[in-house]
Parts: C-alpha cells; sequence; structure tokens
C-alpha cells in the first residue's frame, strides 16, 4: 500500500515519519501499519497502555529491532536503521525507561561508551561541562553512576544523547521515577532542546504532563495509531477520552445485582502501605478498600502506577510488616505467606502467566500442583499424588474448554489463551472466597476474553469476592460492580459502576486528582 | 635466603599469567573453569615442541596457540551455544588434562633445555634487587610486562572500557549496540592464551620434565587468585606472591620438622579468598564496584 | 550469527536420544583423536569399553566403581536441579569419611550393629557442615556458591591431611600418614551370595548407592520437596507464588548433597582402605559433576551415567596395562561426553539457526531487509 508522505521542502520536512510500521512476534502483531510524523521542534507524546505497541515502535526506531513491513523516513528520505550505533550516528538518542547505564563505571565512561571510538576522554569532559550550562543538566563526570540518584542518572542519559548533537531524542516512561521538582528540571531542558530545533518524542501516560510539555500526541492502542492531534488547548478530559477510546461509553453493563445486602465484607484491606523496593518500583501509599460477596471490584489503572506491589501484597508474596492490615472474614492474613492464603480460601493469578502463574517447562498436572499443594488433595504425608494432580488438570481443561494437544501437555505448548484460561480455571475451581486476579484477558483471543469473564461472573453470583485489577477499561466497564482507579501508588475511591463514566476513570487513570481516597 | 625469595618469585609467575588471562574473561563476564586444563595444554605444547625444535621460544609460542585453541573449544560452546559456563569449564578441565596427558605420553621421561636466564643489563648489578628481579628469563618478564599491559588497558584505553562495561551490564551494551559475545569470544581466547603460556612455565622453566598432570592444580589457585585480588590486576601480583609464597613456607615447615602449622598455614589464602568474597558481595555498592555483575549469566541476544 | 529461539515442546524422543547420540560420537571423535596421535583406535576402544566387562567380577567391579559417582551424583542432581552450583562436593567426601572416622576411631566400644548407622550419620553431618557454609553466605551474602564451594575443598584437603599426620596418627604406622585401622564393625563387608561367594569387589555401598539413587527419584518425582527443587530451579517466581522459600530451598539442597558427598566419603574409606590417609577421594566430587549432567539431572539416570563413567575410569586403567596410554586419557572421552551433551541441551530447548553474513553488505543508510539487526 503506497503512502504519500509529508512534506517535501528541507524546512518543513518532519525529522522522523513512519509510514505503515509492522511487526509480529509470532502471532502477535505488535505494531500495525503505523504512521505519524514528528517536525522539528515539536515534542511529541506518545501515549498508550502497556503492550499497546510503544516499546516495540522505539525499539524500530532506535534499531533495536527490524520492521517486518514499512518505511522510516529521516529528515525526508527513506532509511532503514541497522543498529543503535548508526541510529545514534544518524541522530537518534535514546533515553530508555530503565536506562542503560554501567553502575560500576563512570559517568564521563558511561557516555563514552555511547559515542563513536575516537572521542578523547580530557576534551570529553570539557563538553560535558558546556553542555551542562547550555541545557541546566547538572552532571559531575567523574562520580560513579552506582553513586547517583535516580533522577541524576537519568541526566547522564540525557547527556549521553544530547553530545551526538541529536535531531530526535525519544524519553520512554522518563518522569515515572522523578520527583516534582526533578520532573521541572527535565521539562525545562526539553524545552531548550526544542527551541533549538530539534524534535523529542515523549512516551508517557499522564495526561498533566503531556498537556503542559508536549505539542502533538499520538495515541496507539493494541498496535494500532489511533488518532494523532494537537495536545495544546485540550483538557484532561478530552485526552483521557481518547486515551480509553469513546468506544467504551456504549458497552452495556450486563450484571448481576452486586452485594448481598447486610452481609460484612469478604476481604477488607485497610491503609496498605509498602515503601519502594527498587528505583524503578512504586510506593503503594494508605490503601483502603473492601471486596464484598458477589461483587467483581475492579482497580482500573495503567500498567506501572503499583499495580505489581498490591497484587504482591494480596497474594502474600509480601507481607506487611504489622498486622491487620489484610483481613478474610475475620482472620487477620497479613503475616500469611501464599500457602497459608491458599488454605484460607485465597484465589490468585498473577498478571505474567510464564515463569509466574505458570511454569512453561513443567505438565499442566504440575502446574495444578503449584497451587494446590498446601490444600490436601493432592498430597500427603509429603507424598504427590498423581492421579488427583492429572485429575484436577483434567477437570480445568474440561470446564473451562481449554485447547490441548494431548491429555498432559507442557504449560509452553499451549497458546496464551489456552494457558490463561487454565491458569484462571485453576483458582475457580477452588470455589476461593476470594479472587484476585490481574489483566485476567492480557494477550488472549476473544473467545477464551469472553469464557473467562464468565468465569468470573460465575464465580461472584456463587457468593465469592472478586479483585480485578486491569487496565482495560472495555473489561472493567463489562464486568465490574465497582471501580476503584490506582494511580502512583493511591487508590481513588471506590465507585459503583455503574455511577461513574468512561472519561472520568481515564481522568483518574491520568492523575487527575478530583476523586482521590477519603484518607487523603 | 636469596634463593628463597627467587624460588617465590618464580613460582608465582605461571599463577600470575593464568590470572592476568582469567582476569580478563571474568571482566567480561565469562567465568571459565577450564584454566587447570589450558594451562596443561600449554604445558605439553611447550615440552613437545621445545623437545622436537631444540628452541624453547618456539615452545612458548606454541603453548601461547594450544591454550588458546583450548580456550576456543570452551568459546564455541559457552557464547556460541549458550552451554552453561561451570559444567563446559569443568569439561574443559577434565578434556585438556585428558588431551595432554595423551599428547605427552612419548616425551615423559625426557628432559629439555629451557628458556635461560637474560639478565637485563646494568639493572642487574644492583646490590640486592639485582639477582632477584633482573636475571630471570623473557617469560617471566613477559609476565610482569603483561600484566602491566593488561592494567593499562582496562583502565585506560577505550577496548577495556567495553570489555568492562560487558562485564557490568551485557544488556546495556547490547542495547548501546556493542557485540557481547565477540567481546568476551576474544576475552576467552586471550585468557586461554595466557593459561597456555602460564603452563608453559612448568616444563621450561621450574621443573624440566613433562608428567601428566603436571600443573597439581594452579589452575585452581589462579581462579582463586582472581576473585582474591577483586577483579583488579594491580593485587593480582601481591596475591601471586603470597599464594606462591604459602606453598614454599609449606616446605620449609616441613624440612624444619613443623607439622602442625604448615597445613593451617596453605589453608589460609583459601580462607581469605572466602572472606574477600563475602566482603565483596555484602555491600551491593562495593560489589558493583568490583565484581563483573553478571559473571557467569548467560547472554541470547534477541533480534 | 547464531539464533536462537525457544522451542515449544520438547518430545520424548529427543530426550532420550540426544544422550545415547552424544556418547555414539565421543566414542567416534575419541576415536579420531587415538588415530591422530598414532595409537590404534579399535584397540584403544577395545580395551577401554570392552574388556572391562568382559568377566562377571569386572562387571562387578564396575559397580564398584561406580559407587561413590552414583552416591554423590545423585545428591547434585538436587541441587544442581534447583540451579544451585555446588561444586564442593570433593570437600564434603573428605568432611564425610573424616567425621564417620573419627566416630570409628574413637568409639570403638560402639555396639558393632550400631556402629554403621553411627558412622552414616556422622557422615552426613560432615558431609552437611561443610555444605551448609556455601548455601548460609549465598543466602544472606549474595556470595558466589560456586568458588565458595570451591576453596572449601582445598581447606578440607589440608585439614584431613593435617588430621592423619598429625593427632590422627598410629603411632605404629612407621612414619606413614596412616590412621590406626578401623575395627571389624566399621568396615563395609564384601557382599557374599550364597553358593557363589563374594563377586570381584562387590562391597554393600553398592547396593546402598543404588537403594540411594532409587529413593531419590521417588523423593525427586513423587514429594513436594521434590516438586520444590524442580521449580525453584525452573522458575523461581513461580515458587514463591506457589508458596516455597528460596533460602530454604537452597540450603536444604546444599545439605541434601552435602550429606550424599558424605556418606560417599564414609562408603570409600570403609569399603576400600579400612583407615583414613591423606587422600581419601580421587577426584570423584568432580567426576560426580559429569556423571550428573550425563544422568541430566535425573537421579535414575545417574546409575546408567555412573556405570558408564565408570568403564572409561576402568577403561583407562587397562588401557594404561595394555597400550602404555597414561591414566588420565579417561578424562579425554569423559570431557567429550560432556561438551557433547551440553550442546545437545541446547539442541534440545532452542531452535539454533546459522545466518551467514551476507555478501556485499551494508554501509549506514542503506536500505536492508529485516532480517540482521
Amino acid at each position: 500500500m503506497t503512502h504519500a508522505h509529508s512534506a517535501i521542502s528541507a524546512e518543513t520536512a518532519p525529522v522522523l515519519e513512519a509510514v505503515g510500521i509492522t511487526k509480529s512476534f509470532g502471532d502477535f502483531r505488535a505494531n500495525d501499519a503505523v504512521s505519524f510524523a514528528i517536525k522539528p521542534g515539536e515534542i511529541h507524546a506518545l501515549l498508550g497502555e502497556n503492550g499497546a505497541g510503544k516499546s516495540t515502535f522505539v525499539k524500530l526506531v532506535y534499531g533495536l529491532l527490524q520492521p517486518d513491513a514499512g518505511q522510516f523516513f529521516w529528515h525526508g528520505k527513506p532509511f532503514s536503521i541497522s543498529g543503535p550505533q548508526q541510529a545514534r550516528r544518524l541522530g537518534i538518542g535514546m533515553v530508555f525507561q530503565h536506562f542503560s547505564l554501567f553502575e560500576s563505571l563512570s559517568v564521563a565512561e558511561n557516555i563514552q561508551l555511547a559515542l563513536p571510538a575516537g572521542e578523547v576522554l580530557t576534551s570529553l569532559s570539557a563538553r560535558i561541562r558546556e553542555l551542562s550550562d547550555a541545557y541546566g543538566l547538572a552532571v559531575d563526570p567523574d562520580a560513579y553512576v552506582y553513586d547517583l540518584s535516580v533522577g541524576q542518572q537519568q541526566r547522564v542519559e540525557v547527556m549521553r544523547c544530547l553530545l551526538q548533537n541529536p535531531s530526535l531524542l525519544i524519553m520512554d516512561e522518563p518522569t515515572s521515577v522523578l520527583t516534582p521538582q526533578e520532573t521541572n528540571q527535565l521539562f525545562a531542558v526539553l524545552r531548550r532542546f526544542a527551541d533549538k530545533g530539534m524534535a523529542v518524542l515523549f512516551i508517557s501516560h499522564k495526561l498533566d504532563e503531556i498537556r503542559a510539555l508536549t505539542s502533538r500526541a499520538t495515541v496507539l492502542r493494541r498496535g494500532r495509531n489511533v488518532g494523532t492531534m494537537d495536545t495544546k488547548g485540550k483538557s484532561n478530559r478530552q485526552l483521557a477520552e481518547l486515551m480509553v477510546g469513546s468506544e467504551v461509553a456504549d458497552i452495556s453493563r450486563h450484571k448481576e445485582p452486586g452485594k448481598l445486602a447486610g452481609t460484612p465484607p469478604v476481604c477488607r484491606i485497610t491503609k496498605l502501605q509498602r515503601p519502594k523496593s527498587t528505583a524503578f518500583a512504586v510506593a503503594l501509599d494508605d490503601i483502603s478498600f473492601c471486596a464484598n460477596a458477589g461483587e467483581i471490584l475492579a482497580i482500573a489503572g495503567i500498567s506501572g502506577n503499583g499495580q505489581d506491589e498490591l497484587m504482591a501484597a494480596l497474594s502474600g508474596e509480601w507481607q506487611p510488616p504489622t498486622g491487620d492490615v489484610i483481613v478474610l472474614e475475620g482472620t487477620d492474613i497479613s503475616h500469611f505467606d501464599p500457602a497459608a492464603r491458599r488454605r484460607a480460601g485465597v484465589g490468585v493469578v498473577p498478571e505474567e502467566r510464564n515463569g509466574h502463574a505458570a511454569v512453561p517447562s513443567m505438565r499442566l498436572s504440575d502446574n495444578a500442583l503449584l497451587t494446590h499443594h498446601s490444600l490436601g488433595q493432592t498430597v500427603r504425608h509429603g507424598v504427590i499424588d498423581h492421579t488427583a494432580t492429572k485429575a484436577i488438570a483434567a477437570q480445568i481443561i474440561q470446564a473451562f474448554d481449554v485447547r490441548v494437544p494431548n491429555d498432559d501437555p507442557m504449560a509452553a505448548a499451549l497458546s496464551g489463551g489456552n494457558l490463561q484460561k487454565f491458569v484462571v480455571g485453576r483458582e475457580i475451581l477452588k470455589s476461593p472466597r476470594l479472587l484476585v486476579v490481574a489483566q485476567p484477558t492480557w494477550g488472549v483471543d476473544v473467545g477464551a476474553a469472553v469464557s473467562i469473564r464468565t468465569a468470573m461472573l460465575d464465580l461472584a453470583a456463587n457468593g465469592s469476592a472478586v479483585i480485578m485489577i486491569s487496565q482495560d477499561l472495555e473489561e472493567v466497564f463489562a464486568i465490574a460492580n465497582k471501580i476503584a482507579v490506582l494511580h502512583d501508588g493511591r487508590l481513588s475511591d471506590v465507585m459503583p459502576a455503574d455511577q461513574v463514566t468512561a472519561e472520568q476513570i481515564g481522568l483518574l487513570m491520568g492523575g487527575d486528582d478530583a476523586r482521590r481516597g477519603a484518607s487523603r | 635466603m636469596d634463593a628463597l625469595i627467587l624460588t617465590v618469585i618464580l613460582t608465582s609467575i605461571p599463577l600470575i599469567l593464568a590470572a592476568t588471562g582469567e582476569l580478563i574473561a571474568e571482566r567480561s563476564g565469562v567465568l571459565n573453569l577450564g584454566v587447570e586444563g589450558m594451562m596443561l595444554m600449554g604445558a605439553v605444547a611447550a615440552f613437545a615442541i621445545t623437545s622436537l625444535s631444540g628452541n624453547p621460544y618456539l615452545g612458548v609460542m606454541a603453548a601461547a596457540a594450544a591454550g588458546a585453541m583450548t580456550a576456543s573449544i570452551f568459546a564455541v560452546f559457552t557464547l556460541g551455544l549458550a552451554t552453561n559456563q561451570v559444567a563446559t569449564g569443568l569439561a574443559l578441565t577434565i578434556f585438556g588434562t585428558g588431551l595432554s596427558g595423551l599428547v605427552g605420553a612419548p616425551f615423559v621421561g625426557g628432559t629439555v633445555d629451557g628458556l635461560q636466564a637474560v639478565s637485563i643489563p646494568v639493572l642487574s648489578d644492583l646490590p640486592v634487587l639485582g639477582g632477584l628481579l633482573f636475571q630471570l628469563d623473557l617469560l617471566a618478564y613477559g609476565a610482569f610486562v603483561i600484566l602491566a599491559l593488561v592494567a593499562w588497558f582496562l583502565n585506560k584505553s577505550r577496548a577495556g572500557l567495553i570489555l568492562r562495561a560487558v562485564g557490568n551490564n551485557h544488556d546495556s551494551a547490547h542495547a548501546l549496540g556493542y557485540s557481547v559475545l565477540r567481546v568476551r569470544c576474544a576475552a576467552v581466547i586471550f585468557g586461554g592464551l595466557m593459561a597456555g603460556l602460564a603452563g608453559a612455565y612448568l616444563p621450561l622453566v621450574l621443573t624440566p620434565h613433562w608428567s601428566e598432570g603436571m600443573t597439581a592444580g594452579r589452575g585452581w589457585i589462579a581462579l582463586a587468585l582472581v576473585v582474591f585480588a577483586s577483579w583488579m590486576p594491580s593485587r593480582i601480583l601481591i596475591g601471586a606472591l603470597l599464594f606462591g609464597g604459602i606453598t614454599i613456607i609449606q616446605l620449609v615447615g616441613q624440612a624444619r620438622g613443623w607439622e602442625m602449622p604448615s597445613q593451617f598455614l596453605s589453608m589460609l589464602p583459601y580462607l581469605a579468598t572466602i572472606a574477600v568474597l563475602v566482603l565483596i558481595s555484602r555491600d551491593r555498592n562495593f560489589a558493583l564496584m568490583r565484581a563483573p555483575a553478571h559473571l557467569g549469566r548467560i547472554f541470547i541476544g534477541t533480534r | 550469527m547464531i539464533s536462537m529461539t525457544p522451542r515449544k515442546d520438547i518430545s520424548m524422543q529427543r530426550t532420550v536420544l540426544t544422550p545415547v547420540f552424544s556418547v555414539l560420537l565421543t566414542l567416534c571423535v575419541g576415536a579420531g583423536i587415538f588415530a591422530v596421535l598414532g595409537y590404534d583406535p579399535s584397540a584403544a576402544l577395545y580395551q577401554f569399553f570392552v574388556a572391562p566387562l568382559s568377566r562377571p567380577d569386572q562387571v562387578a567391579d564396575l559397580f564398584v566403581k561406580a559407587c561413590p559417582l552414583i552416591i554423590i551424583a545423585t545428591g547434585l542432581a538436587f541441587c544442581y536441579r534447583a540451579n544451585v552450583w555446588n561444586i564442593g562436593a570433593e570437600g564434603q567426601i573428605v568432611m564425610g569419611a573424616v567425621c564417620a572416622g573419627g566416630v570409628a576411631l574413637f568409639f570403638p566400644a560402639i555396639p558393632d550393629l550400631l556402629m554403621m548407622p553411627a558412622m552414616i550419620i556422622a557422615a552426613m553431618a560432615g558431609g552437611m557442615a561443610l555444605a551448609f557454609i556455601p548455601g548460609i553466605l549465598k543466602t544472606r551474602f549474595n556470595t558466589n556458591e560456586i568458588l565458595v564451594s570451591l576453596m572449601l575443598t582445598y581447606v578440607a584437603a589440608l585439614f584431613i591431611d593435617w588430621l592423619v599426620r598429625g593427632p590422627w596418627r598410629d603411632p605404629e604406622s612407621f612414619g606413614f600418614p596412616l590412621t590406626k585401622s578401623y575395627g571389624e564393625a566399621a568396615l563395609i563387608q564384601r557382599v557374599e551370595l550364597p553358593g557363589i561367594g563374594t563377586i570381584g569387589q562387590l562391597h554393600w555401598g553398592v547396593v546402598t548407592a543404588l537403594l540411594l539413587a532409587v529413593a531419590a527419584y521417588f523423593v525427586m518425582s513423587k514429594t513436594v520437596f521434590g516438586f520444590q527443587v524442580k521449580v525453584m530451579g525452573d522458575a523461581p517466581r513461580a515458587g514463591r507464588f506457589s508458596g516455597f522459600n528460596p533460602a530454604r530451598t537452597t540450603i536444604g539442597v546444599f545439605c541434601v548433597s552435602g550429606a550424599c558427598a558424605g556418606v560417599a566419603g564414609m562408603v570409600e574409606v570403609s569399603a576400600n582402605m579400612g583407615q583414613l590417609q591423606p587422600e581419601v577421594s580421587f577426584g570423584y566430587g568432580f567426576t560426580a559433576i559429569i556423571v550428573a549432567f550425563l544422568a541430566r539431572l535425573n537421579p535414575l539416570g545417574v546409575i546408567m551415567a555412573g556405570l558408564v563413567v565408570a568403564l572409561a575410569e576402568l577403561g583407562g586403567d587397562r588401557a594404561q596395562m595394555a597400550l602404555g596410554m597414561p591414566k588420565v586419557v579417561t578424562g579425554l572421552f569423559t570431557g567429550i561426553l560432556l561438551f557433547l551433551l551440553l550442546a545437545g541441551e541446547t539442541f534440545n530447548r532452542y531452535h539454533v539457526q546459522i545466518n551467514w553474513p551476507r555478501f556485499g553488505q551494508l554501509k549506514s543508510g542503506q536500505l536492508q531487509s529485516g532480517e540482521e539487526g
């Protein structure tokens, strides 16, 4: 499919234009005919949920991956990028979300590694100081990277890019690790950069920042570009609409009545606090909510706002230091490890099915054992009853229509959707009092998604409580009775699903503070 | 006393050579446990070629080549086919021991004229040091020179910087566009070359004969030495003298009838190495500074 | 460039054929090396692999040779399966022999029936104690267990050297570094079959080794502990999710393999030597590592693998006598075998492609197809 690319004249030629960029990994289409352009002097935002294809796209631009189809244009001329070194030579600088620094080396050495050979170390120090003044980026060339704060490390990354006189600077979720002051400093640097005629591609999901910093934005959903537009003059509400999609508003909610009146909550979480465990983690701040019998409580939010930490706290892989934080039907399970929580009636489905929820190299019967061994049925005096595990696996396969190549295959042999059905079914068949599930239909085909959601609805209808962490608003509105939004480690108020709109949720997901938790 | 110190210095040469090579390999992130096997291949090559040609310098070159070739087997498996480094290294030791024994069988019982001492003019006339440091053979001088060159290489050259980077974080190195596998391959082969030279020193200077397994565990000591030196070339020298010295002290002790302390004395280098290891790993920052963070981890680049 | 993509499923055929193919290829490569070096390849292979099996008592001796390897490798299988790298079995053997020897030499008054069990327990304790050190250092300080366990092998070897030359030396041994001989009850007897008598050097330790391997297989495949080991090795995050504790797993498998190595040390001394001497292990701790890999970390496979490696060892003895080859040549076979097995593992797990670089390759800025990065 031919596609005319934008303006030909040198001054207005876009710095980078993507036309029909497509990339697949096996059957999974990460980028689907993505096309948009970035003009010189522009700070361009790239928005989208996790897995929408943003990381894949920037890796394609930087030469770490090669596109299956489509073409890039650099300053108007067609181009292919063979690798990061060539990308840097062309004038593309990239700051990864989790950085690509060498901690045991000095700042100057780190910078040197990103430059082509031949740069003498002494003149480098002088150039670093020069750029440092020009952009207000305070960086000490002799410091060792492991000694620096995350904000300082990011400055090193930016400095490293600037030293190569790039015309395009790509930043992947840069502010998720910065304090508000550091964020302002970074924005000042980026604005100066744009003023000099260079372009910035800024990946983020924080609506305030996007409005404050960028001039245009492209939204990706499921690998496709669903819109490129100006951001100046837009309100958060309008941006949120674009991010979550207007189709959402039309979904009819077919639901069971909900909380059985008068019954106490199945699970009460009170003032859950969890400090950051690494520089890239998110601290959980004063989270309190209840999960009620017969209800599905959806916790919406973009990945990276504390969902992993919350899941670990609920599953028992991390335990709060004090008690009375997590109470299940009157029992304080705060200090229970995962096996003990299962015995107490909690079922957990983690986000990552390969390597966390299931072991890919093991058979389904063994994967069934993974969450059944503490429950008594499959193990007696430490000895495994393989007939029982096989029977449980067979039960799950049958009840949840898991398509399998043989009776007891390796988990790795199943498609994503089928493995997810198995993993969800494994928990639901135990009829847990509380089911905690993260991204239940992520990367799953439509048919499997429907059966998983139906299973969760049935479980709730039978009197269990379900906590569903999901960034898929379509799904949230399809099956949740109550909705809360997790942003930056804080939980909003819990709202009944039929009393809140998609745009409101979108705003909260983007950090708009209109409806924050009662404890603040 | 002089003779004793000289013996300590001579005994430390193979350790310096082998440890320097392994240090480069480990700084790039590869743990090669096959040092003993590579040293033996160097030793047998040195003895055989010297025996056949009469020229010990040819023997040295053959040893370097033999070590490098043995190391390339390791590289093919661990870097090319991403096999487990520990198991492959052990296999290399056992294989090298066996092959060297086989190749060397016809040479058992023979003897060679090894490397002669070469006096450095002027310096060798100095009162105390002259006799000790400046009347060594060329390979011994080579050991010190190479050690100094490696120290310079690591800290002052761009290639050395890239090597250190690859060992510190192979994902970042890959993200920046460096070929992790190529860097490691070069490092591993250098390690083999040095191990070969270390092996050559045994039949050509220390004990001019060939017998199977004549390295007697020196390869394992070299591995310990690299850790003891916290992966820093400057400390290899001290460590080698210490480890070498301990063996001498043990012999002296036995000759003088001390029975108890000698084994415990001999344990000290190994216990010290463990202590150094614990100290290094305890503090995460200290560890980052010292140990190549990705030592032993397999790298498979995605495309 | 070699590119590797993980395979989705590993067929049964591949799992079984790979070791078989590796063995065959090893024989070919070994024969080739012999030929190049001037030995008669078929004579060598005969001496190595056929001659040691020509009489029943020789087959029995094969089992005797394999005995320590089987015991140690069984323990190592647990460690390696959990991705914990115990390289110090050689030292744990020594400590087991020392502790068992201590019981035999200094508590001769123990009733005969209890002597063996007491020695076994002491041996297990000794091996476990040494193995515990790299385990605790790894879980507490994140220290590399490969290097720590390796260093401790030297410490243990020096320790027994001191004991046997010093405080435990038999004053009547004419200056040789030997302890007193063990009493009858501390020795492992040859197996005597009614009507046949003894077969070669076959002793009860061999029976123990076989039973141990079978029991270990049962534990590995049928108990929760075995499951824990496998899960923590394959997917540690799934293991934590399941409720298993990483630190406890690490220490647990170190203790298991330490105990096994300790028992092997005790068996070797009590069956073959009858007293302590400075060298009680002849590289068994390292050879057992190869056995464990050859067995693909399966305790039942350890029996077969132990026999194969023992065969190569015995073969080396014969080749030395008959052909004048140096004893260490067995290392040639075991080394090559391990290389090929490891490569085979890679081929099993990944789909390997070799991409030859295309000619007329690229300066920056030219169009390429989407193959090489």
